[in-house]
């Protein structure tokens, strides 16, 4: 890894970076509107539709944080891709051609709509902007750790690089150019997902295909030196005799040390060298895991407790959330008409099933080549890392471009699908008004939907990527997912109903998601219940909204029926759609 | 362009000479012939079930609540099933762990399930679900356009 020059994946940043511009520009001509800002004025076809959908939706947490979790956890994970994929068949079945039909811009608009309060509109608006900074927050945090990883440098540097792009494209192109930039995301995130694998599987092969299942134990094949980033607390298992260099339990420590049993501290920026066959010392909160736990599904591998609970609970999370992320939201009002918007959903599950099939199995050759990960606790990084372990001169080069540039892809296709939401949701709600003209009120909200999240992300933490987009999707489904699902399908969806019911799911995910970011409880269970919210926070926050909404009954929007008609008639019959 | 002025042929105006045969030459001028029942019980005029439900009468709600139904159990029975499977995956692995060991082509058994298979399965149901829901809105459409 050190030993091959860095410049082929400094360039593949460069390049993507400047590909991303320079496709945005394109999408500059016809962005003169502000409706063209918003919706691309309508105007896009299924296929540019989905490809769109899933160049914007593969973000960090797919592209680095599920190999990463396969790396730690083994076969739990495998419910991540899943769950990611199979909340299309739900939005399908539940959201999509309705939600179309609405003729709304944003979740904000379909509250206002079909409710007609601007109290559950506003709420709306908080919590599109909530949900955008916390899925924002990963992908900034992703680019930090890409950039340290491939070129080393420190982690502000990566977070700013696609901050920036990110704003320039969004504040000068709008939804239009979005559109064709998450399109060419999604082919060029497939590729560079895809071809490296090809590589490293004939690597592996001609390696003697080592089974990573049949690994008793995570071991460094070679003399591996590692560097932490940051302190980490460590458990050794078996003893073993390192070169060190830096701070070991607070005591500058230089030299070849044996390590027994027990629990060390490593300062930030000590080096540690595993000699070639070593147990590689695991960061505190992660268990080593034998082949045969790690390879099974709901195992409980690498020491996450209550292992089933957080299956049922990360896959309603993921199934019920998929329909309230603003930036997937947004993408349908794009689609002319309802049966459009229902092909689009459907042409996004294939696509992103074929680009889910290869991170698992990067987690997987990770286990065998990259085990030394487990000490710095940053799997994430192992999809950048492999090219350069496996590769020979000059596949290594290029294999880490690639994927270096599919991560970096992914960052900026996620942060502008969700730039734009949150800045059209910021501009509409809370800055109208403030600015000249409505272009320019846009362009201040991607300011400040840009720069909160960098800002906290530079403020460092150390959840995985996978993990916080995972509670990005637990608070959603607790909030959106209730009131869409009830809005589209149930007449007696009240207004009173509807706040109280976003209050309570919002109050209670959105505190799981704060203590968990914080460290956690010391009981397991708690810690569980907390992690993966959305098995309690999901049912709570739809029995309240129909409890309360029965208890209002009174209070029954006047024009309820007719929303209704105009959600569910099909266009063409002149029911409603335009009144 | 001026396309309303130039007269499409084919499509004869009442009142007006055919164009290119010139007028006036003995073709009798086109009059109107009407039903002559004119004195039997007429019918109540049927009224449309698009005005039903645009008017929003007890009728018109039948015909919008049929079809939000009919919808509502297609989403239902494509749910149910992919619910049911989603959820017995992991009881099975965690009932019976050494399937794990099971390999196919190299991959073990629950990867290769969850981690492959799961999406043309996926694909499949969707392609199914898009298909019924536009079925049914196109019979829904039938209905009401009826006169």
């Amino acid at each position: 890894m050190s030993h091959s020059p860095i410049w082929p994946s400094a360039a593949a940043v460069v390049l993507i970076c400047l590909a991303t511009l320079g496709v945005g520009s394109l999408g500059l001509r016809w962005s003169r509107t502000t409706s063209d800002f918003y919706v691309a004025s309508r105007a896009v076809n299924p296929w540019w539709n989905a490809s769109a959908i899933g160049g914007e939706y593969l973000s960090a947490a797919s592209f680095l944080g599920i190999a990463g979790l396969a790396l730690a956890y083994g076969g739990d994970i495998l419910w991540y891709p899943v769950g990611y994929t199979a909340g299309y068949l739900v939005l399908l079945a539940l959201v999509a051609a309705p939600l179309r039909r609405s003729g709304a811009y944003t979740l904000p608009d379909f509250a206002e709509i079909r409710l007609g309060s601007l109290t559950v509109r506003r709420m709306a608006s908080v919590l599109t902007i909530g949900i955008g900074w916390l899925y924002l927050l990963p992908q900034f945090h992703g680019a930090g750790l890409a950039l340290r990883t491939v070129i080393g440098t420190p982690g502000w540097v990566g977070e700013a690089v696609v901050a920036m792009v990110v704003l320039i494209n969004v504040v000068t192109g709008g939804m239009r150019s979005i559109t064709f930039v998450q399109a060419f995301q999604f082919w060029i995130k497939l590729t560079a997902i895809s071809l490296p694998m090809i590589f490293l599987l004939l690597a592996w092969r001609a390696d003697g295909a080592p089974d990573p299942a049949a690994l008793q134990t995570p071991r460094v094949r070679a003399t591996t030196a590692v560097t932490l980033p940051n302190t980490v607390r460590a458990d050794v298992i078996e003893p073993v005799t390192v070169v060190v260099d830096g701070t070991v339990d607070g005591v500058p420590t230089t030299g070849t040390r044996t390590w027994t049993p027990g629990s060390i501290e490593l300062g930030a920026g000590t080096t540690v060298t595993l000699p070639a066959g070593a147990q590689v010392p695991h960061v505190a909160g992660l268990e080593i895991s034998d082949g045969a736990t790690w390879v099974t599904p709901s195992s409980g591998a690498g020491g996450r407790g209550y292992p089933l609970y957080r299956v049922y609970s990360l896959l309603l999370a993921l199934l019920f959330g998929t329909m309230g992320l603003p930036h997937v939201l947004v993408r349908f009002y794009t689609n002319p008409n309802g049966q459009a918007a229902r092909r689009t959903t459907l042409a996004v599950i294939p696509l992103l099933g074929l680009f889910y099939l290869f991170p698992p199995f990067y987690g997987a050759l990770g286990r065998v080549y990259a085990p030394e990960l487990l000490l710095t606790g940053r799997t994430d990084a192992v999809v950048l890392l492999l090219p350069g372990r496996m590769l020979d001169h000059p596949w290594a080069e290029l294999a880490s471009a690639l994927v270096t540039a599919g991560a970096f892809a992914a960052f900026l296709s996620t942060s502008s699908g969700l730039t734009v939401s949150v800045a059209g949701v910021l501009s509409q709600d809370l800055l109208r008004g403030r600015f000249r003209s409505s272009v320019l009120g846009f362009r201040a909200g991607a300011l400040g939907a840009v720069a909160v999240p960098a800002l906290l992300s530079l403020l460092g933490q150390n959840v995985s990527l996978a993990d916080i987009v995972g509670l990005a999707f637990a608070v959603a489904a607790s909030t959106f997912c209730p009131l869409l699902v009830l809005g589209i399908w149930w007449r007696g969806l009240t207004p009173r109903g509807a706040q109280v019911g976003l209050v309570v799911g919002g109050v209670l995910a959105i505190a799981a998601v704060l203590v968990t970011m914080t460290g956690g409880t010391t009981s397991a269970a708690a810690n569980a219940l907390l992690a993966q919210p959305a098995a309690w926070t999901v049912p709570v926050a739809f029995a309240v909204m129909i409890a309360v909404s029965l208890a209002t009954r009174s209070s029954l929007p006047d024009g309820a029926a007719r929303v209704l008609v105009r959600l569910h008639a099909p266009e063409g019959l002149g029911l409603g759609q335009r009144s | 362009m001026n396309k309303a002025n130039t007269p499409r042929s084919g499509v004869p105006r009442p009142g007006l000479p055919r164009p290119g045969r010139g007028g006036g030459s003995g073709r009798p001028p086109r009059v109107r012939v009407t039903s002559p029942r004119m004195g039997t019980v007429s019918r109540p005029p049927a009224r449309s079930p698009s005005l039903e439900i645009v008017e929003q009468t007890r009728l018109g709600e039948v015909y919008m609540r049929s079809l939000i139904r009919s919808q509502l159990r297609l989403a239902g029975t494509a749910l149910a099933v992919m619910v049911l499977v989603l959820a017995a995956l992991p009881l099975l692995f965690a009932w019976q762990p050494a399937l794990s060991a099971v390999r196919v082509v190299g991959v073990p058994l629950p990867w290769l399930l969850i981690g492959v298979l799961a999406y043309p399965a996926l694909t499949g149901g969707a392609a199914w679900l898009a298909r019924a829901a536009d079925r049914a809105e196109r019979d829904f459409g039938d209905i009401v356009e009826r006169r």
